[in-house]
């Protein structure tokens, strides 16, 4: 047994050359990213060591202040949306669904495998009001709700909230299916006995249910974080960061300061900023779980 | 059982139920409707109207003129090649790091796991570097490696789930019939390991199907885009009039997974709920 699980030869060819890949192209990469940020410009044309220059400059940055707003703002809309919605479906398809059980989940589940760009074209398309109204706009309009049809994601006061609720509507199922993995190994008796004591819903809900979810919920929390945080392909396709930078997330304000202001070392350290960011995000989530094991 | 009879609240959750289909549904199936419309349609008719009949020459527009084409086949190239290797690589690392004996194993089981703390962002600028100054920029070499390495730290969390409930007896068993570790892991440990490999692959395919950020930045020929990237940019090839063939390329990148969901939706979801996600 020893000689064949211990075997060096095939550890290191099992091993090796995903480690290298990772090495490479996911680890140092981090790291480099790090010592970018003490540089100032592109490199080869005028790369300077500039110390913390780059992080002095974040302070008084007021675009980035902005883009670092947007961000939060996104994230905590988002975030605490696909998670409550999530589990109100997932609850749905355990206490309320008879019939159709496995078509309806399979339908709320469509949204999530849509690939982010196609779904922001579409909600583009959803949200239009010229040339021609967009769905949501033509149904307000049909439904004799007029004075509703605006520029959804054509004006900064609703831009952001339509970038949400695009979001939304792509992961709520994701959430719902982890979520109702845990609600299906809640077993039926401690659901009856607890109506046969005279339980109502929401006490059931409050006393029982969430309880017994707190570690899929601290879960899925930790999900749509990572998954918030780095908001860019779906921003980029629904609005590209507009109008004027009401939707411009952090890691779209990265991407314009190194790729079209060419300045590398200032992108970097935004970049550490996004990474900090999804560390203490993740640790402060995690801070609710230890607390009552 | 008692006699149900219908009570207020039920036909209040009936609707409810309705509802929450209807908005998770209702924007797909618009999508196929809009992508068969004649331009024309979209002016003198609202837009949830039902097409007026199946207008073809959108998808043909959005296939040739718009490239689509040749977006979808190397998107499929890309995303092929990365799975493959994704699914081996996590499959090895992942019985090395659970079932054999070393001393680091532990070690390195953790350290792939921190690549799941990685925003993608962060490792963008430098990613771009390499790949200028070793002048794999618009190949397709750059794309895949990127699309393999940002794989692995989630692959390897799922699959060693499943490689720790591996029956050890299978393996002690297999040895003492003479199994040698290369036979082993062919014979007895991929083949006990196929849910774990359906997870991944689908996982990994709506990952590497949707990837935008690497595939705008690492490649700018044209001829090697990929299916979203070529989406992205598809309203300056069209302008913003021509929706039908806007709508036809939305759909022609949606088709596959829809299909592939529609294969594999129970293995994907039992895949999430019984076990390795829930942490």
């Amino acid at each position: 047994m020893k000689h064949v699980l211990g075997n060096k030869k095939a550890i290191a060819l099992f091993v090796v050359p995903g480690l290298i890949l990772y090495v490479g192209l996911v680890f140092v990469p981090v790291i480099w990213s790090f010592v970018y940020s003490l540089y100032s410009g592109t490199p080869g044309l005028s790369w300077s060591f500039s110390g913390l220059k780059n992080y002095s400059k974040l302070l008084i940055d007021s675009k980035f202040h902005e883009s670092l707003m947007v961000t939060i703002r996104y994230i905590l809309t988002t975030m605490l949306g696909m998670v409550v919605l999530g589990l109100a479906l997932a609850m749905m398809y355990r206490f309320w669904l008879v019939k159709f059980k496995n078509l309806i989940r399979t339908i709320t589940f469509f949204p999530v495998i849509l690939p982010t760009v196609a779904v922001g074209q579409l909600f583009r398309k959803i949200y239009e009001i010229q040339p021609n109204y967009g769905l949501l706009n033509s149904i307000l309009d049909a439904i004799g709700l007029h004075d509703l049809v605006q520029p959804w994601i054509g004006q900064a006061s609703t831009a952001l909230g339509c970038l949400s609720v695009m979001d939304i509507w792509v992961s709520v199922g994701f959430y719902a299916v982890i979520f109702y993995g845990g609600l299906i190994d809640i077993p039926d008796d401690i659901i009856e006995a607890a109506k046969v004591d005279g339980c109502s819903s929401w006490q059931m809900f409050k006393n029982i249910i969430f309880p017994l979810l707190r570690p899929i919920t601290i879960t899925c929390l930790v999900f749509a974080f990572a998954g918030t945080v780095k908001v860019f392909e779906s921003a980029i396709a629904l609005t590209n960061g507009g109008p004027g930078s009401a939707t411009t997330t952090l890691s779209m304000y990265m991407y314009n300061v190194a790729f079209e202001y060419r300045n590398y070392g200032y992108g970097s350290a935004i970049a550490i900023v996004i990474f900090l960011i999804c560390i203490i995000g993740t640790r402060i989530i995690r801070f609710f779980d230890v607390k009552e094991a | 059982m008692e006699k149900k009879t219908i009570t207020p609240v039920d036909v209040i959750k009936k609707i409810i139920i309705a509802l929450v289909v209807i908005v998770d549904a209702y924007p797909i199936f618009w999508l196929f409707t809009c992508a068969f419309k004649k331009s024309s349609e979209f002016v003198t008719k609202p837009s949830f109207a039902l097409p007026e009949g199946l207008y073809l020459k959108n998808f043909s527009e959005a296939w040739t003129r718009g490239n689509m084409g040749l977006y979808f086949r190397n998107s499929l190239i890309y995303t092929a090649l990365a799975l493959v290797f994704i699914v081996i690589l996590s499959m090895t690392i992942g019985f090395a790091v659970t079932q054999m004996e070393w001393k680091m194993k532990n070690f390195f089981a953790d350290f792939f796991l921190l690549g799941l703390m990685v925003p993608v962002a962060t490792a963008l600028l430098p990613l771009f570097q390499i790949y200028n100054n070793t002048g794999l920029t618009n190949t397709r070499l750059c794309l895949v490696l990127t699309y393999i390495a940002f794989g692995l730290s989630l692959s390897i969390f799922l699959v060693t789930g499943y490689m720790r409930s591996l029956p050890r007896e299978i393996l002690e068993a297999s040895v003492i019939d003479g199994c040698g570790i290369y036979s082993m892991m062919w014979h007895i440990v991929f083949p006990l390991m196929k849910n774990a490999a359906v997870t991944v692959l689908v996982l990994q395919f709506f990952y590497k199907w949707n990837d935008l950020l690497f595939s705008m930045t690492f490649i700018s020929d044209s001829k090697l885009k990929t299916i979203q990237t070529g989406l992205l940019y598809f309203e300056n090839e069209f302008g913003t009039k021509d929706w039908g063939a806007i709508f036809a390329s939305i759909a022609i990148s949606v088709f596959p997974m829809l299909i592939i969901y529609m294969i594999l939706n129970k293995t994907v979801i039992e895949g999430m709920t019984s076990g390795a996600v829930k942490g």
